[in-house]
Formats: structure tokens, sequence, C-alpha cells
């Protein structure tokens, strides 16, 4: 879902781009992961051989995906979930409680939109009002609360990335 | 001043029947040509023929026909009467294409009450190919692949499709009849009518199981054969309607 | 929409007005998606089946019925509808078939892989025949020759598989939808069945008994499939002009080989690709014209090796054909492609 919110709304900011989810036995728990490509030009494999960026939610993913960063990349972790560091000096590396943090916001579905937030705080690759529009068009809702609520989770993201 | 009593069925092309001399088959396809004229369905009528001796089935009736792969045909009538709900659509099949290769697509077609009829012609033996066991044979009956007669221990029961078909919830007529006798000649007549009025009124999966002489596989006499669907196989097969949930035919 | 639910919006707009399916990972939303848009239509008829040998019948009856008609499946399922497809090509009858590739043999694993080629491309079913094959490697491509199939399906009067992958069928990428089309303003089809009303009636089938009649009947076909070579084949040629190596990769095989041309020609590498769109007919004629600038090929293929044969046949001995494969659901990266190309040409 944040893995699909990112790409749509990149390609409504005019980019290309791709999204390949894994599917199967793997789309619940475990290691699920989803590949993004944001470009300015054509995008030629949609597999990611070295991202720049990972955005990683539990502990197996970490341990998993933690050597197919680029050097100088970046890697935001849920420390709720994940413990410890990944074996890497040449990346730079952001942990936010995200299970936590959603949990004091009162709903623990917003951790996708705190991690978002801080992603895109992070590297710019699309606004927080572009994200919102991509939020509204992935949930199709039209509950103020709802959207307000990841609204809040977004900006906290961004706020606690921003320490970093 | 005369009067004509009998005819060539309008949808029965003006051709010799390949058919051995005392088979069923060609009783069977008159029947079901007489009744889409009697109903006066032909022109949107659409037949799909099986694998097995009626493959040429298409030879033989006037009426537009696709053929199956073999045990296909119920897959092939969905796919046909979906597009052309308004279309009578039936299949012909022997007991090795229906009730052996092609159970699942006839179970399946049955239970989904697809708006179709399916002509079963059950001689408990694959004709074409020189007289193998069916699913049909009965115990103790001979055929090429059961020497001795079928053996339940080696040769597995054989199989009741129809009373199989009758438990289904989509079906909505199924009977067991039998050409070997005027008698049964004319109530398998009454059955074919019914179940294609049955589509006619759209009311679901229809059936006509019919035992049927094969004299040459069975090695007897025409007649010989007709005693013995009326010694062995009737009282195995019972002769009965199975299912009948048709209202105002 | 994901790669699967491209394909469906695509037969939805180029008038298929019939589906019938069976489900098996990694194609399942294509299925699904059927259901939802067959539901919508007044004209629409979805059917799960109860195997993929009835799907691909079903196809056959709605076919026959004139219907613009598709099944999908994966490599396991695809086995089970040659029966049908053998058919339907015997019959001249027309039928989109699109499989969403997954590792194999046998039950293998629901990883992208390239492995059904042959089967694909030399007809897999029984008899003499065989079947045009279109190989998208982009969402848009998903989406044009989707429409494209059912065009040439009817036209040619033969199924046309669509062969895709995992990878292309679970990808999201932009594309743009292709303008819908009435399924009542297509080219009428004088050979369907509806029922003799007024008119002689009409068999389809494919059973002739007199072996010169079934000759006859091979060679109306083979002439078919020579109409059909001389008219379609269809490839992507990128960065060949000046290459001085061309790697030949089609579907997702082509866009990992695509990064890794680009990788190597940062380094001055000069590498062009090579992507065969339509795969049967293989576009012989446009590698020919490859061939005169350039004699060095690599084949890059998710599988052991099998449209690298066409390459070889294609080029007739005037090239030099290494292969390089990754079988059993490996994705490979541009870099470890890049590296292969690097192997043997070094830095230019």
């Amino acid at each position: 879902m944040m893995g699909y919110i990112l790409a749509l709304t990149a390609m409504r900011d005019g980019k290309n781009v791709t999204y390949l989810p894994s599917y199967g036995a793997e789309v619940r728990g475990g290691t699920a992961n989803c590949t993004v490509c944001v470009s300015d030009e054509e995008i030629a494999s949609p597999v990611a051989s070295s991202p720049d960026f990972a955005v990683v939610l539990n502990q197996p993913s970490m341990i998993k995906y933690q050597g197919l960063i680029k050097s100088g990349g970046l890697m935001i972790i849920n420390s709720s979930l994940v413990e410890g560091d990944p074996e890497r000096d040449d990346i730079e590396i952001i942990k936010i409680p995200a299970n936590d943090m959603a949990l004091d916001l009162g709903n623990e579905k917003t951790i996708n939109m705190i991690m978002l937030g801080a992603f895109v705080a992070k590297t710019g690759i699309t606004t927080p009002e572009s994200l919102m529009n991509g939020l509204k068009e992935v949930l199709k809702v039209k509950k103020a609360g709802i959207l307000e609520l990841n609204r809040k989770g977004m900006e906290k993201g961004a706020e606690y990335a921003g320490r970093f | 001043m005369t009067t004509q009593l009998f005819s060539w069925p309008r949808y029965l092309k003006k051709t010799a029947f390949h058919y051995c001399p005392g088979c069923g088959h060609s009783i069977i396809h008159r029947l079901v040509a007489e009744v889409i004229g009697e109903l006066d369905i032909g022109a949107k009528t659409i037949g799909v023929p099986p694998a097995g001796c009626a493959v040429l089935a298409y030879n033989y009736f006037d009426v537009d026909m696709v053929e199956a792969a073999h045990g296909r045909a119920a897959a092939v009538a969905t796919g046909l009467k979906r597009v052309l709900p308004d279309r009578i659509i039936f299949t012909y099949q022997g007991d090795g294409d229906i009730a052996a290769i092609g159970t699942a697509e006839t179970i399946h077609a049955a239970n989904r009450g697809e708006n179709i009829t399916m002509v079963f012609v059950n001689n408990g033996v694959y004709g074409m190919t020189g007289g193998q066991m069916a699913p049909t044979t009965i115990l103790g009956q001979n055929s090429t692949t059961t020497p001795g007669g079928r053996d339940q221990k080696r040769d597995g029961a054989p199989l009741d499709l129809s009373e199989m078909l009758g438990i289904t919830r989509g079906a909505a007529y199924i009977e067991r009849t039998a050409v070997n006798s005027p008698k049964n000649i004319r109530r398998t007549k009454k059955a074919l009518t019914k179940a294609f009025k049955t589509q006619m009124t759209g009311q679901g999966f229809s059936l006509v199981e019919i035992l049927s002489p094969c004299p040459t596989n069975w090695k007897m006499t025409p007649v010989d054969a007709c005693k013995w669907i009326e010694g062995s196989t009737a009282p195995f097969y019972p002769l009965k309607v199975i299912k009948d949930i048709v209202t105002n035919i | 929409m994901s790669g699967n639910h491209v394909i469906g919006e695509a037969a939805i707009r180029a008038g298929c007005r019939f589906y019938a399916g069976y489900p098996i990972t990694p194609q399942n939303e294509l299925t699904e998606y059927m259901a939802g848009a067959m539901a919508k239509l007044k004209d629409g008829t979805f059917i799960q089946a109860e195997s993929e040998l009835a799907a691909i019948n079903m196809v056959l009856g709605a076919s026959a019925a004139g219907c613009r008609a598709m099944t999908s499946s994966s490599s396991p399922g695809i086995s089970l509808k040659q029966e049908g497809i053998s058919f339907l090509s015997a019959m001249d009858l027309p039928a989109v078939i699109v499989n969403c590739m997954r590792g194999g043999p046998g039950l293998g694993n629901i990883s992208p892989s390239q492995g059904d080629y042959f089967q694909a491309t030399r007809g897999g079913g029984h008899g003499d025949y065989r079947n045009i094959v279109l190989g998208p490697a982009t969402a848009q491509e998903l989406a044009d020759l989707t429409m494209l199939a059912f065009d040439y399906a009817d036209k040619y009067r033969t199924p046309v598989m669509i062969l895709q992958d995992g990878m292309m069928g679970q990808m999201m990428e932009p594309a743009v939808m292709p303008d819908p089309v009435d399924p009542k303003r297509l080219p009428p089809k004088p050979w369907k069945l509806d029922g003799a009303d007024g008119r002689p009636s009409r068999i389809i089938k494919s059973l002739y008994l007199d072996p010169a009649e079934e000759e006859q009947i091979n060679w109306n076909l083979a002439h078919k499939y020579e109409k059909i070579t001389d008219e379609i084949q269809r490839a992507e040629t990128y960065r060949t002009d000046d290459a001085q190596i061309i790697i030949v990769a089609y579907g997702t095989a082509a866009r990992i080989a695509k990064g890794a041309v680009n990788r190597v020609r940062e380094k001055g590498v000069k590498a062009g690709l090579f992507r065969p769109i339509s795969l049967w007919p293989f576009p012989t004629r446009i590698l020919k014209e490859v061939n005169k600038k350039v004699k060095d090929f690599l084949v890059f293929e998710m599988s052991t090796g099998q449209m690298v044969e066409d390459v070889r046949l294609s080029l007739e001995g005037k090239g030099n054909v290494r292969f390089y494969g990754r079988p059993g659901g490996v994705v490979s990266t541009p870099i470890e492609i890049a590296e292969v190309i690097e192997g043997k040409f070094g830095r230019v």
C-alpha cells in the first residue's frame, strides 16, 4: 500500500514510475516487499539491482535487504519492530518508532503514512501535498476524519525524520 | 386421398447413416431430429457432437454444429449458450465422452444449471475404438479390456452418472430411457421433447440418458442386444425420471 | 493498475465479451478483473470454470458463436489448455490466450520465468500448427498488444497468445488505455454459428478422416502461417545504430537487458538491444537487417535457452551468438547482465 501510494503520487507528479509488488505466499508478513522506481527518464528494469532508498518495517526484511542498498543510500527503519542496526556503515540510517507513534495517534494503520512522511521529507521525491492527493486517490474515501488522521501520521513522520 | 404418416425428418440430412446394423444411434438421431422439427427450433439450434461413434453426427443433423474435443461438449455448449442465450444448444455424447473423460465438464455444467440439453447415449462400451470398457459397462459385462467380464475389485464399479447429476442443485430435468422397444422409443421421444422444452422455457439443465444397443461390440444380434438391455442393462440402470423440477410444460 | 488489470481492461475495450478462467498464481488479478468488468456489461459473460480444460473449451464455444473471447492462465494451466488451442487452430477459430509465465517444469514456482517459449511458439498442442505469440514488455504494450491480439485473432482466424510473465502481470506502470471498440461494430463473421435460419446449416470441425483432405487442411493452415509470417513481424531496436554487440531479449528479460545496455554504454561499451515483440512469427527480417551491421549477439532469456534457437536460425550462421540464461523464476538485474556483456567484450 505504501509503495503503491508513492508510485501513484510520483506518476501524478509527471514522473516515470514502476511498482512491482511481491505476490503469492509472501503477500502477508515475512519479507513481503515492493519495489518502486521513480525516474525522469524511461525505466528499463523495474527490478532494482541496488536501490537508493529502503523503507524497512520488520526484522526479517532488515536482515534480508540491508545488503542491497546503494552505498551512500538511505534506510528508514521501523524501530518499533526492528532491533539492532544493519551491518552497514556506508549508508544513512533513520530509526522511527512507527508502531508506537501510530498507537499515540490512535490508529495502527497510520504506520504507512508515518513512514512515508519521513521518507518524503528526507528524500524530497515528492511533496506532502502530492502525497495526500495520492492517498485520497488510493483510499477512495472522502471521510475527513480518516484523511486527517493520515495527514497527522505523515506530519509526525516528517517531523521525526527532521531530527536526523 | 392419401395421408402421409411417415417422412424424412426435416432436420436430418438426406444421407445414409454409417452406424452398424442394429445400433441405437440411428434411432436416437432420428428422434432428436424429429423433436427439433416438431418444436420448430431447427433454425435456432446448435448441436455439439462428441468424440466417439457419433463424432460424425454433424453429417446427419441439418442444424449448425460445432465439434468438441473428447469430453468437452458441456464446456463448448456452455460457451455457445452464454453468448447466444436465445438459441437452443444440445450436446450428443456417448458414455465414455460424457461419463469418463468429460465427467468434470458435465457435472459442473449441470451444477451451474446451464440452460442446455444433453443427450447421453449409454451403450456400456467404447464403440468406435473397438469395444473397450466404458464407465457404464455393467458388472460381469465383457469388453476387450475386461476379459472375463467387468469385475468390481479389478476394474472398479460402473458409474451412475445420471443419478450423480440428479443430486446437483442446478439440474432441472434428468430422465433415463431406452431404445430397445417401440414403447421405450416412444418414451425416449417424450423425454427428449421435455428436455428441449425445459431449455426453451429457460428452466435450466436437462439431460436424457438413453440405454442403447451396440450389437457389434456386444457380439450379439440386434434382437438379442435389445433383449439384453431389457434383461441386464435396464435392471442395472433403472428406466425412470431421476430429477424433475420443471413446471408448466 | 497491475499488468494483469491492464490486459483485462484492454480486452474489454477490444470488445471481448466472454472470459472463462481458473485460478492460478500469478495471473489471478486478470481473472478477478474480468469477473468485475463483465458483471458491469449487459452483454458480458464471465465464468470461473471447473478446470483449464473447461475454460478453453468454453472459449471455443463462445468463439464459434462469433464472440470475442479470452482465457488466461499461468504455465501449468496453459499446458492443460493446449488441447483446446490445438482444436481452435484446426477449426480456424479466433481466441486470445494470456500466459503469465512462472517457473517450471512441473509445478515449479510462482516467480517470473520464460520457460514456455517453445510451447507457445511451436504450437504447444498436438498437430501441425502455430499460434501468433506476442511478448509485451511494458504496461503500455500490455494494453496495445491485447487490443492487437483480438484484431489478429479475428483477421487470421487463429488463437493468439500474449506471452507475459509474473513480473509483467504484477507490475504497475502508467499506461494510456486505447479507445474502446463497440463489439457490434466489429467486422461480421460470416462463418459463425447462430442457427441455420434461412441459410444452409454450418459445421465447424477438425475431423477429416480422408488423409488427402486432412493434408489439404494442413496446407491451408501452412499458407495462413506464411501470410502471417510475412505480415506481422514486430520488434524494437534500441541503440543498435552504432552497436558492436546486440543483446536479444524479450518481455521482462528485455527490460533488464535495456538497463544493462544503458549501464555499459556509460562505460563506453557500444551495446544495443534487439527486442522481439512478435515471438511467433519471429522477427527474422528485422534481425537480419540489424545483422548487416553487427555480428556479435548475446541472447538473454529467463530460461535455459529457447529463443536463442530462433536467433540462430534467423542469422543463418552469419553472427556469433552467445547465450546467458537465468531459469527457474530467478530475476536477474541489469548489473548482472552488464557484467555478462563486459565479460567478453570488456571496455571498448
